[in-house]
């Protein structure tokens, strides 16, 4: 103690001169990152105004962030002359399945495999750990095969079934349960509860910060998706906006580049996923990191 | 297993009750990633040793056994498969190598910013970096397609700066041939590896392909942004502080406190985005369907391309190569960076013993006035 009080005045001296070092250093360090800012949000600026601008100014002022003439022309085209709004349809329902088919069935086996005890139990935790190693994109021509076998190809089963649980989420949803306390459990119990009312009135309601990380990823994973849409399904009636976009992207609608048509439907697509994305802003952002805690 | 299920017969009723429950609970679970996880495997790794032609089922009598002939058309360097995919190896691994790197080193750097006290707008900050990683593949690519066109914003910009762009998404031009004014001749236009010569080895990304590792770099940087602010929060600033007074400069504090303490997420980053460049397909498909001149196709990209034209044995081996690189890939990884947890200390441990080594080590080079 006294020997800290002697080195004291040398000590916040040298503190003190750190910080303003360190003031300097953030006045720099905020210039770094108000430019890097820039380079990453200016091409989303320069979207959002060439979908408001005619294919002639796109051409010749990629630049520039205020149209010449203002255009909703792409847009009008987008909803009244092609399949957008069939895309956005299929989105919807497929997206819409998918989440509700995983918060169901990825909580209901984490909750088993995290609570209840049964014969073959960590068979499968470890079948699901190896699962989640197989690479995504690895599976595409084999998952092709079995749709294809199993006759269900070009059909919306064969675009939301094998998604309907994913592996990440049921091990996510394992691990959640496994942190919470069990009494509240045997409370119930007691009462002469079985497990399934257990589960869907005491226990899920517990769950919500878990599950609505298993919402947000579900609905953004099943929103972007676009290869497994690409080997499922070939009808043009059966398109998502993603695969739909991406064959607007690589055809277009007729001739010419059509830069504001195929931009101004990359903007609407990512409009859902955006507000997702702002609205549960603060959920993500942890999310991510809590994820990787462990 | 078995003593537990002694133990729990005791409790009759409720322990059978329980065992009904979990299988009914995971059923949905089992049977929806058995039908579409193992058996396709099962089913493609059959198909990879067939002659399957796609019509019909691959079970029929008319199929048969061709046994490793699928994998050694791709591997042996002779034909056009071989060579397609010699290059599109090389392809991914220029990808590989430019990726990884830059987008880990990139989104440490953004953490690092974004996660000082003093930093005024933090949360917009992150927001801003983020937000590429909420957009999809097809969205980012269209976005990417006309930015990076002939007349496109980023040839602009270059044209500000007295640089004439390159037509991108249509140079086939190894970046790698135009630094070093590399030319197909002499030794260079020797040998033989998966097909294809030192020069197509050494000529380096494709200018198209330059395009997409920018787009990567600029997708991915914000995710793995969020977990080195996720470990830097875990950090806490007493270290920072402690170290602080020990009288490191910045740089010290980072280099010596700081990143040893991130190695685990290093480690986490550095596996993610090896086994997800390798896996670059959806870009590929919107943006160019593997050209110029096969510079930007990819092991995944062939895979599909190969099996949806009709050659199912020859695809399936394809994808089935691409799991055994991802797979060898991240065991090099493992090897040069070693374990992220080798040691059998709890992680409480580790950070303490490794704080205390580091705040000497920054002390120490404040000592000796080494300077970085």
């Amino acid at each position: 103690m006294t020997s800290t009080s002697i080195t004291r005045p040398a000590a916040s001296d040298t503190v003190r001169r750190r910080r303003q070092r360190r003031r300097f250093g953030t006045g720099t360090a905020l210039v770094v990152l108000i430019a890097l800012a820039v380079v990453y949000i200016f091409p989303f600026l320069v979207q959002i105004s060439t979908s408001f601008k005619t294919e002639g100014d796109a051409a010749n002022n990629p630049m520039s962030l205020i149209p010449q003439t203002w255009s909703t022309a792409a847009y009008a085209r987008l909803f009244n002359n092609s399949d957008f709004p069939l895309w956005a349809r299929n989105s919807f329902i497929v997206t819409l399945a998918v989440t509700l088919g995983r918060v169901f069935f990825d909580s209901l086996a984490g909750y088993a495999l995290a609570r209840l005890r049964f014969p073959g139990r960590d068979i499968i935790f470890y079948l699901l750990i190896g699962v989640m190693s197989v690479p995504g994109v690895v599976l595409l021509i084999p998952k092709f095969l079995v749709i294809n076998y199993l006759g269900i190809y070009d059909t919306f089963a064969a675009m939301i079934l094998p998604l309907l649980v994913d592996a990440g989420g049921v091990f996510m949803m394992r691990n959640f349960f496994a942190s919470i306390p069990d009494s509240v459990e045997e409370a119930a119990r007691i009462d002469g509860a079985g497990t399934f009312r257990i589960f869907w009135l005491v226990v899920l309601p517990m769950a919500r910060p878990a599950l609505m990380t298993i919402i947000i990823l579900s609905f953004q994973g099943s929103w972007n998706e676009f290869s497994h849409f690409l080997i499922a399904t070939q009808s043009p009636g059966l398109r998502t906006l993603t695969t739909g976009v991406a064959t607007l992207a690589s055809g277009g609608l007729g001739g010419g580049t059509q830069y504001p048509l195929k931009l101004g439907a990359a903007l609407l697509m990512t409009v859902p996923a955006a507000i997702v994305f702002f609205v549960f802003q603060r959920q993500i952002m942890n999310t991510t990191g809590g994820a990787v805690k462990d | 297993m078995t003593v537990t299920a002694i133990s729990h017969r005791r409790r009759r009723g409720a322990a059978q009750g329980q065992g009904v429950a979990g299988w009914a609970f995971v059923t949905p679970v089992v049977i929806i990633l058995g039908i579409f996880l193992v058996v396709p495997i099962v089913m493609a790794l059959w198909v990879s040793v067939s002659d399957w032609s796609g019509s019909g089922s691959p079970f029929t009598a008319q199929v048969h056994f061709v046994g490793a002939k699928n994998y050694t058309s791709v591997l042996n360097g002779q034909g056009l498969t071989a060579q397609t995919f010699g290059l599109a190896v090389r392809n991914n691994l220029y990808y590989v190598l430019y990726v990884v790197p830059l987008q880990t080193a990139l989104s440490l750097f953004l953490a690092v910013m974004v996660s000082r006290r003093a930093m005024k707008g933090r949360s917009f900050f992150r927001m801003a970096f983020y937000f590429p990683s909420v957009t999809s593949s097809v969205a980012i690519t269209v976005l990417w397609l006309f930015l990076f066109s002939g007349s496109g914003v980023v040839n602009k910009v270059m044209s500000y700066l007295s640089i004439s762009g390159p037509d991108w998404f249509n140079d086939p031009n190894g970046v790698g041939t135009q630094l070093f004014h590399l030319k197909e001749s002499g030794w260079l236009a020797t040998g033989n590896f998966l097909g294809i010569d030192w020069y197509q080895w050494l000529a380096g990304p494709s200018v198209a392909m330059s395009a997409f590792i920018i787009m990567a770099i600029f997708t991915t940087s914000g995710t793995f942004m969020l977990l080195f602010i996720a470990a830097l929060q875990n950090i806490g600033e007493d270290t920072e502080e402690a170290a602080l007074i020990d009288g490191a400069g910045a740089w010290a504090r980072f280099r010596y406190v700081t990143l040893p303490l991130l190695r685990p997420t290093l480690y986490t980053v550095i596996t993610l985005g090896l086994i997800g460049t390798w896996q670059i397909f959806d870009q590929i498909w919107i943006g160019t369907h593997g050209g110029p001149a096969y510079t930007t196709t990819t092991p995944a990209y062939m895979a599909y391309d190969t099996a949806f034209s009709g050659n199912w044995g020859k695809g399936a081996a394809i994808a089935f190569i691409l799991f055994g690189i991802i797979i060898v890939m991240t065991l090099i990884q493992r090897l040069i960076l070693g374990e992220a947890d080798a040691t059998k200390m709890t992680r409480k441990q580790l950070r303490l013993d490794r704080a205390q080594r580091a705040a000497s080590a920054a002390a120490a080079e404040k000592t000796t006035g080494r300077a970085h």
